[in-house]
This record gives structure tokens, sequence and C-alpha cells, in this order.
């Protein structure tokens, strides 16, 4: 249309620029939430893509079903233990790039839940990127935290977010919580060597961004 | 929780056939059981043969925790229960702690009370539309839906101060009294929520695909609707004529004039129709209260339990010892045990309270009507399409955070 | 209060056709705030539930309920059944004290179909046993929990440190 018509008018057929600048400016300007409510801030974060607080204009309002194709995981609400090793399978089943939300009070900290069944912050199981705090935090405040996220994607390099096949992240669970698929040979090999050498919640092992970022 | 599965007597009937079955696990994380609720069905082909819901992977420990909190600190808890309906929440609790004190709350807190709890439940409602039409691939109706219930959270956040967590109920009155202005946007919203429910009634009712999706899906008898404890309108839909603010009226609903719709047909669009046309009734219970309204005390005389105004703590020693003793130290309440049942948007909401007498409960338990309406999932799936698991669920109008509390 | 006398003064009838029926259903009756508890021995829940039931129209079990009443009394837990009817809208609340040494009682499953997940939810959250139900799991916790979480000794944090580091 005319806007396109104009640049290439106006522009030379070679543009020089940072590869990084170039991505990150894509990747930012799309992001895909993982459809991931699970208590109260998941009401507010529907609320974020209904017409009053359009999130589309901030082109991040394509929630996906499967992880598989999403790349933020907006952690709504509060974390059980029951939900943990969940949680990070998830997040484990994300592709690279992926970036992870903690919205509300629950997830960052436990909240005003202290005792034996909330996990006392989302960052024990995943990195998490942005804090969103409040309970539950306001659609605008969810809206300003996807803002910030795209600054802070637009801060990185492309060489951090490789996606690599992490083989401990295929039995990244707590048996008996979900039923284990049944894998190839070669999988349950590598899955017999892991669990001899697993520590006592094997749902913590670092994927490859945190074992970067932590060293 | 696949060992566990197996274990359950009677599945091993199931198994005769089994190169022609299949197990799926629906959820945790999927996009239509409003949640984190997980179901391992059994499935020949399309067809459902059981269904068994596994829930608790939104268990928070609430019940533990109003133990180890004052009686005026567990209405904060309440209202991250069924957050659809946190108002409800707040009003079964705060009247079960009455109940335990024999306390009289004022005229004018009561018609505040009704208000703002028909208020919640339109909102509740919108939100039971608008994702349950979601689940069935209607997108447009989600839009409408929550620009209703934006403007209704608008209202209670200008009474209370939060959107979501109210917190507006205490024990012997209200938080505060309602701020200038409230009566007037109130009357605006009911004077345009006709409107809305025209909308809702051509976008929904009246479509074909609607209809198809919904009618004689999911149906449940009278007889089981009862034995499985179903409750609100859920039964209802089944055809049993109770309604909790008619039958075991509480907080001044006797006094008010509205119908208990009633379907018999028991399916997904009975309940459908039920809930549409408790819309209306609500609209009219909140037309009543805002005539009703008139100017008086919001709080009990009980000086020991009600926190005093800030201008009676400035002028008289008296009270400002009272609020230091109730922020303190809480106020003790007789021993007893009562069990509170109210009507909330989705069911009976029961609470149980005992006391022993100190200034927190001994036992606080919730019946939440969402966790026994899930109860009744499996025998309405079995026999139907795995595409109408979504529409049965929908249909429920189940919230995670009461069933696990 | 007279509306809480007027409640009492009907349910009293059903406690008094209780005890004419067996005297041995009702070991005490309490009375407060407009509602009747029923203390049933731990033998007879079931056969007072099934007359309740089946000819006072009590047709829906409500709620059933769990609690402790602390680690140094005797009888330490005790099981609520709330009993309401669709038909004359009268609320009843039978009440069983269980022992820790044997916190078993009867089933009522076999009445009601609703008390399937509420004992189940008992048992998962208090240990205590009901003898005869069809599939007695842990339903809100996980199944590799240890302990029961709304115990009076149960710490309010668990006993493990849920730390990750």
């Amino acid at each position: 249309m005319g806007l396109e018509n104009n640049l290439f008018e106006s522009l030379p057929d070679v543009v020089t620029v940072k590869l990084d600048a170039v991505v990150n400016w894509a990747r930012k300007s799309s992001l895909w939430p993982a459809t991931f409510g699970l208590a109260c801030c998941a009401i507010e974060m529907m609320n974020t893509v209904s017409a009053r607080n359009d999130l589309s204009r901030f082109g991040a309002e394509t929630f996906r079903a499967s992880p598989r194709q999403a790349d933020v995981m907006i952690v709504s609400g509060r974390v059980s233990r029951k939900m943990a090793p969940v949680l990070r399978r998830i997040y484990d089943q994300m592709p690279e790039p992926k970036w992870v939300i903690s919205m509300g009070a629950c997830a960052t900290s436990g909240g005003v839940f202290d005792n034996y069944a909330i996990v006392q912050g989302v960052d024990k199981i995943v990195p998490v990127d942005i804090y969103v705090p409040g309970c539950p935090p306001r659609p605008e405040m969810l809206v300003h935290a996807i803002m910030m996220l795209q600054d802070k994607i637009m801060k990185e390099s492309v060489k951090d977010r490789r996606d690599t096949f992490e083989p401990e992240s295929r039995v990244s669970i707590v048996p008996g919580t979900l039923p284990v698929t049944e894998g190839t040979a070669l999988e349950r090999e590598t899955e017999i060597e892991v669990a001899q050498h697993q520590v006592s919640r094997p749902y913590t092992i670092p994927s490859r961004h945190e074992k970067r970022r932590s060293s | 929780m696949s060992t566990a599965v197996e274990n359950i007597p009677g599945l091993d009937v199931l198994d005769q056939s089994l190169e022609s079955q299949m197990t799926l696990s629906m959820g945790p994380q999927h996009p239509s059981t409003h949640g984190v609720l997980r179901l391992d069905l059994r499935l020949d082909g399309e067809l459902v043969i059981k269904a068994i819901p596994d829930i608790g992977y939104l268990h928070t420990g609430m019940e533990k925790l109003f133990e180890y909190k004052k009686y005026q600190q567990g209405i904060v808890i309440t209202d991250r229960m069924d957050y659809l309906n946190p108002l409800g929440n707040n009003l079964a609790y705060v009247m079960a702690a009455e109940k335990l004190l024999d306390l009289e709350i004022p005229e004018r807190a009561k018609v505040i009370r009704v208000l703002m709890c028909e208020l919640q439940r339109i909102a509740s409602h919108m939100v039971w539309l608008g994702t349950s039409a979601l689940d069935l691939g209607a997108m447009s109706i989600f839009f409408f839906c929550f620009k209703e219930r934006e403007k209704i959270l608008n209202l209670i956040e200008a009474a209370s101060g939060g959107r979501m967590t109210p917190s507006y109920f205490r024990i012997g009155g209200l938080m505060m009294d309602l701020p200038a202005g409230f009566e007037r946007r109130c009357k605006q919203f009911s004077a345009d929520f006709p409107d809305a429910l025209n909308t809702f009634e051509t976008l929904a009712t009246g479509n074909t695909i609607w209809q198809s999706r919904t009618k004689g899906v999911g149906g449940i008898s009278r007889e089981d609707a009862i034995d499985w404890g179903l409750t609100g309108p859920c039964l209802r839909g089944s055809g049993v004529d109770l309604d909790l603010r008619r039958d075991n009226p509480y907080t001044g609903y006797e006094t008010y004039d509205f119908n208990v719709p009633i379907e018999t047909d028991g399916d997904v669009w009975a309940r459908f129709r039920v809930r549409m046309r408790e819309l209306y009734e609500s609209h009219k219970i909140v037309r009543q209260a805002l005539e009703r309204l008139k100017p008086g005390p919001i709080k009990a005389d009980a000086p020991k339990v009600v926190l005093p105004d800030r201008d009676d703590m400035r002028k008289h020693m008296d009270s400002l010892i009272h609020h230091f003793l109730i922020v303190a130290e809480g106020f003790n309440i007789p021993p007893g045990e009562v069990y509170m049942p109210i009507e909330a948007s989705k069911g009976e909401l029961g609470v149980y309270m005992k006391s022993n007498g100190g200034p927190k409960p001994d036992r606080v338990h919730f019946r939440g009507p969402s966790f026994v309406n899930l109860s009744a999932l499996p025998i309405m799936c079995e026999g139907e399409m795995i595409a109408d698991v979504v529409a049965i669920i929908g249909s429920l109008d189940i919230v995670l955070g009461e069933i696990d509390r | 209060m007279y509306i809480n006398e007027f409640m009492t003064e009907k349910l009293r009838e059903f406690v008094d056709r209780l005890k004419a029926k067996n005297g041995d259903w009702v070991s005490e009756v309490v009375e407060g705030h407009g509602e009747v508890t029923v203390l049933v021995p731990r033998e007879s829940i079931v056969d007072a539930c099934s007359f309740l039931k089946n000819e006072h129209d009590f047709d829906m079990l409500a709620d059933l309920c769990g609690g402790d009443r602390g680690p140094e009394e005797d009888p330490r837990f005790e099981v609520n059944y709330h009993l309401f009817s669709t038909k004359h809208h009268n609320r009843l609340r039978l009440k069983v004290l269980l022992s820790e040494d044997d916190p078993h009682v009867a089933t009522v499953t076999t009445l009601w179909k609703t008390a399937d997940w509420h004992e189940r939810e008992t048992f998962d959250l208090l240990g205590i046993i009901f003898d005869g139900h069809p599939d007695l799991r842990r339903i809100l916790l996980p199944s590799d929990f240890d302990g029961h979480a709304l115990r009076k000794d149960y710490p309010l944090r668990g006993y493990e440190p849920y730390s990750m580091n």
C-alpha cells in the first residue's frame, strides 16, 4: 500500500543495521503469550485482552493455547506445590526465545498465602523477567509490564536465545504427578541416566540461558 | 496421576476393548477448563466413556490459614476464593461471624449488601457467559460481556477501592459508606443494562449454532441433581425449585420482589437459560435496592467488634481504645458453631464456622458450590462427544479457586 | 431473635422423631443460633442419616466437613453432616466424634453420591478414614504429600522447607 511504496522509493536497496536490532524489533513487536491462567490474576489477564484495554495495540494479543507456539508465559496467580512441576514442564515446552512475567503478589512472593500449599515465589521454579505487583494487578499494569518486557527484549543479544535440546528438560518432572509419555529407547536411556544423578526435586534443573545467567 | 487412575474400581470392566479406547489427559493447562482443572477422559473414538476430574492444582491451604488469622483478617482471604464473586464470599463469611455474635446490622447496610451482591452476581454471570461462549467458538460475546462487567467493576471499585478483591463487607456492617455520586452512576448502569441484555439475547439465545451446541447436551435428571448435591442454576436447570434467597432468606431478601427461574430439561441449554433469566431478576433487585437506599448508619452498634469512625476516634478516648484493641488483639467470639448458607452466583455457598472463644476461629470450612457441581461432571459427560465436554464444563460455571481452596 | 427460637422449635420435632425411632441414635443435642446439632454415635450414623433421608425428606447432603478439636482432646476428630431438605428447607447438623487412635467412620456415599468428594477431602486434609468409600484417595494435595494438613499439629508452613536452592 501507500506506506511501503513510499519507503521503498526513498530507501536504498541495501540497508546495514545491527542484526540484534532487527531481530529484537521483530520479536518484541509480536509477542505471543501462552494461555496460562491460574487464579484471580487470570481474569484480569483476560480483561487486558478485552475491548477496554486492548492488548493488541502492543502486538501481544495472540494468546496461544499450546506452549510450543508461545514465547511469553504470564504466570497469573498463585502456584501450588501440585502445579509447580506442571508449570515447569510448560516452561520447558516453550521454544526459545521465551520470557516470563510474574503477575501479581502470589506469583511473585506467595502473597498472603504463606503456607504449606503455595510456592513462595515462582522465581524458584522458572527465571522471571518482569514482576508485576498488585493483588490482582490492574490490566493497565499488565500492559505496562508487556511494554517493559519489550524494552528489555531490545537490549538482548540474539546469541543468548538459542533453542537447544536439553535432555534433562524432558524428564524434569516429579514422578507420579503427570502421566509420563512413553519416549524412544534413546530417551529412556538418558532418562535412567539422569535419574541416577538426580537431586530431590528435578524440576529445578536450569535451562540453557538460566545457566548462562547464573555463571 | 496415571498410576492412581488404574486403581479405581469399575474401570477394569472397560478394559475389555482396549484397542479401540484411549485415555486423554485434558488439562491442567487447557484454555477451556477455566483454570487448572485436569480431566482424565477415557474415550472410544470421540465418545466419552468415563471422565475423572483431577483437582487440587490450585490448592491454597485457605482453611488452614483461617485458623491462624483473626476474624476480621479472614475476610481478605475469602476474596481470593471465588474470585468472580468475591462479595458473595465476603457476605457468607461475615454473616457466619455475625450469627455467632448474634449481631443485628442496620437497615442501610443490609440494602447496600443486597445491592452490591446482585451487582456482583451480574458481573459473575458476565464472565460465565463470555468464557463459555468463547469455549464454543463465539468470540464476540466475550467482548460485550467484559464491557458490561467493566462497568460493574468500576462501581465496586468506587465503593470499596478494589476491583476484584473488595473486602467491602465487614463483621457488623460495611467498610465505609457509598461514595458521593454512586447512586447516580448505579442508576445509569441500571438504565443501560437492558440494552446489553438484548445484545446477549441476540448474540447467544437466537444463535442457531449456539442452540445446536447446547440443546440436549450434558443432561442430568432431577433426582440425580439432588443426589449429587447440585445447587444454584445447575439445580434449577433440572427443574428443582430452590433458591436460598427465597427459601432460607438472609439480609432481608424476603422483602424483595423477584422470581426464581426454573427450566426442566437439565441440559446445557437449560442451565444457560436459567442464568440468562437470572440476569433480569438480579437487575430487578438492583432497581428495588436503589429505591430503598435511605440515609442511616452502616455499622452495627457494637463498639467492641466494629471499628469506630475516624471522627469519633479524634473526639472520644474510648473509641480510640476500642480501635486499638480490635486492631491489635482482635475481638473474642463466644464458643459455638454455625453453618451459614447463602445463594452465591454459582449455588449454595455455605460457611461452617466454629469458635472456641478466642480471637481466631477454631475451624472455618467453605462449602463451595463449584466443588460440588464439578463432582457431578462425570455423569454429565458419559456418552457425550469430546467436544461437548467443553460445553458442559462451561455450563457448570466452575471457579477453580473455590474448588481447590 | 424470635426467628431463631421458631427455627429451633421446628428442628426439635425432627430430633424428637429421631429419638422416638431409636433412642441410641442420639447421644446429645446442642442448640444454638437457630441451629440444632445432634451428636450421633459412630456406629449409627448411616442408620440415622438413612432414616432422616427416607422418612423426613432430608434429601440433600449440603455439606460434610471434618474438624480437629486439638491434639490433647480425647475424641479428637469430628465429622459434621449438614442435612438439608429441598422440600421443607430445614437444616439439621449431625455430628460424629472420633478418637485419634481409630478415626474410622462408615461412609454415607451409599445415601448421597455428593458425599464422595466431601469424604475424599476430609480424608485428604484430616486423615479420617471412611469405611466403604469406593475411591478414597487424596483429592486436593499431591499424592506424595506427607501428613494431613488441617490437623492442628501440622505446622502452617509444612514440614519440608520449600526452598529450591
